[in-house]
């Protein structure tokens, strides 16, 4: 209970100071935190997955890029309303995530890692293979946006994150997260203890994927175009892992400020021209190295594990 | 015409890849590590070796030499580093060590891949072939390159075999991959062991590195793309198990050229996803694999 009392006193002020950030700050810094905000709601649904139900799923970019292409495609071809490409998104990313995911879960460790990234691969291959319909490497452009204004943008990124991040923070710390995160640990004394560790093992990868397939289909109506190298790419995931990581798994909120993290950070050290991925993947793992806990570890958990 | 041309081409392309994936597989056998960083180390190793045989003008074998020696003290770096600290950190639980070792190998590689691009561009580079010319082989004109590569993966095959099976350092690599406790309880010293085995690695991902650059050539963008081959191998082939690797080498070698041959280069990758993904289904410890 002082935990989550301890956490909300960090987090709310935070929340009040990023929703009256439009008043003080440019476009342009809106426009990178809005691009940070669908980015957080990746991280965290990924946290979920690795930090509770301890699966490390290499292809995040899998069920953010089913989602978004889902939404892109109904919107680029037959104009459907995007309320409905956001709810068709979300749904085809969680069918997707529960193909993939059914099967898989029978695997562990490196062995499920390297199915989900073989998904991310294939997806790629597919898109690219029907470039004429999907628009390939170019990318496919929609007739709707989200809002052309940034302040409304940012809204639309900052509320989404909240909720979303509200739902997931809400679920691990839920009697639902403690048995996710006891099947982790020790799948086979979880279910000594007659928790059904694959049922909950699949809500919880359903849930990751509800969540990145909608930020997925969000960011794409955001963006105004559907491409590979900015919703499927392997890069998309890796950056996906390492902000939660970063920020520290197992806390939901810290993959959020990992994520922001990574895409001020990328934004930052632009100057430096291609050095800028060398620097951001050295603070990662200097990070990574000397303060495992990540940067909410030491917040969130300081009275330790051990 | 085309058979005899799949069979030398995916002969030689899968050899390169049975090298690439034989360290890989080592590294996880003997001390259970994925090494994400795999790909960009070939890469340092083939780009070393094209840098020192243009820049110095010293020809392709001090090239090679210094590509290898390159890869070696990248393998190094990425134990002494970075693998070995987390397995004695106390900060990480037992069972999150997996994930960090292969978060943290993987921001290496991408360390080591952008420096690559910044010193030298992500321009493909092709490594000057330690010998020119062109052979019949019942009458496919093969570069002779291509020989070489084949030949030469399965001589450092062969060394590491002999290496493993029969020298009293070998066997306890192999020892140190089904007992570890047991062997240090008869007084070895577990540490010294990794580091011997990351060294093989280290030779064994430069040797590949270098062959690759001067068989297909080798950019900076290919070093994701590489790790993800060695590891789909030695999913593939059981993780652990060297001879397993080797077949799937020639699995996915074969597979891949006759797509490209057959079909269409650009879905060269697809049938292995595929085959892959079915394959762990069926069968998650690979087809050669022990659990």
């Amino acid at each position: 209970m002082m935990q989550r009392y301890r956490t909300a006193l960090i987090v709310l002020p935070v929340l009040v100071i990023l929703a009256l950030l439009p008043l003080g700050v440019g476009g342009y810094i809106l426009g990178l935190l809005t691009l940070g905000y669908y980015y957080a709601v990746f991280s965290m649904s990924w946290d979920l997955l690795f930090g509770f139900a301890g699966e490390v799923n290499f292809g995040p970019s899998f069920l953010i890029g089913v989602g978004a292409y889902a939404a892109a495609l109904l919107n680029h071809y037959w104009e459907w309303p995007i309320p409905l490409c956001l709810a068709v998104g979300a749904v085809a990313a969680v069918l997707a995530g529960v193909a993939l995911a059914v099967p898989a879960l029978r695997l562990t460790g490196p062995y499920f890692g390297l199915v989900t990234l073989v998904a991310v691969l294939l997806l790629q291959n597919v898109l690219v293979l029907f470039a004429g319909v999907t628009g390939g490497e170019i990318g496919l452009d929609l007739p709707d946006v989200l809002s052309i204004d940034a302040n409304t943008n940012y809204y639309y990124a900052l509320v989404f994150m909240v909720i979303s991040g509200g739902i997931l923070f809400g679920l691990s710390r839920s009697p639902v997260g403690l048995i996710l995160q006891a099947s982790g640990q020790d799948a086979i004394e979880a279910s000594a203890l007659g928790f059904n560790v694959a049922k909950h093992k699949l809500t919880a990868f359903c849930i990751s994927a509800f969540f990145s397939g909608l930020s997925g289909a969000m960011l794409v109506f955001y963006l105004g175009t559907a491409s590979v190298g900015t919703v499927v790419d392997i890069a998309v995931g890796v950056n996906v892992i390492i902000a939660a990581v970063l920020g520290g798994r197992r806390t939901i909120i810290g993959a959020a400020v990992g994520a922001v993290f990574l895409i001020g950070a990328g934004e930052i050290l632009r100057p430096l021209g291609q050095l800028s991925t060398f620097v951001v993947a050295a603070v990662a793992l200097v990070v990574i190295l000397f303060f495992p806990g990540g940067f909410m570890g030491r917040l969130l958990h300081a009275e330790g594990r051990e | 015409m085309l058979a005899l041309q799949i069979l030398i081409d995916g002969f030689a392309i899968s050899s390169l890849y049975a090298l690439g994936a034989t360290g890989f597989t080592l590294i996880f056998g003997v001390s259970g590590v994925l090494n994400l960083s795999h790909g960009a180390i070939m890469v340092v190793a083939a780009v070393i070796a094209w840098w020192v045989a243009e820049a110095f003008n010293t020809g392709p074998y001090l090239g090679a030499m210094a590509g290898v020696l390159a890869s070696l003290a990248c393998a190094f770096v990425t134990y002494r580093v970075i693998v070995r600290p987390i397995q004695d950190s106390r900060a990480i639980p037992r069972e999150e060590k997996e994930i960090f070792v292969l978060t943290s190998t993987l921001l290496w590689g991408i360390m080591l891949q952008e420096a690559i691009a910044y010193l030298f561009t992500s321009n493909p580079k092709t490594v000057r072939p330690l010998i020119e010319g062109v052979v019949p082989i019942l009458g496919v004109r093969t570069p002779l390159n291509e020989v070489l590569t084949a030949a030469l993966s399965w001589a450092a095959i062969g060394l590491l075999y002999l290496l493993v099976n029969r020298t009293r350092t070998g066997k306890s690599l192999l020892a140190a991959s089904m007992n570890p406790r047991g062997l240090t309880l008869l007084g070895f010293e577990l540490s010294r062991i990794y580091v011997l085995v990351w060294a093989i690695y280290g030779v064994l991902a430069g040797i590949a590195g270098v062959l690759l650059g001067a068989f297909l050539g080798v950019s900076s963008d290919n070093a994701g793309l590489l790790t993800a081959s060695a590891f789909s191998i030695v999913v593939l082939g059981g993780l652990g198990s060297v001879s397993g690797s080797l077949i799937a080498a020639y699995v996915v070698g074969y597979l891949e050229t006759m797509t490209a041959y057959l079909v269409s280069p650009s879905i060269r990758t697809v049938p292995v996803l595929l085959l892959l993904v079915a394959v762990v289904y069926v069968r998650p410890q690979g087809l050669l694999g022990r659990r």
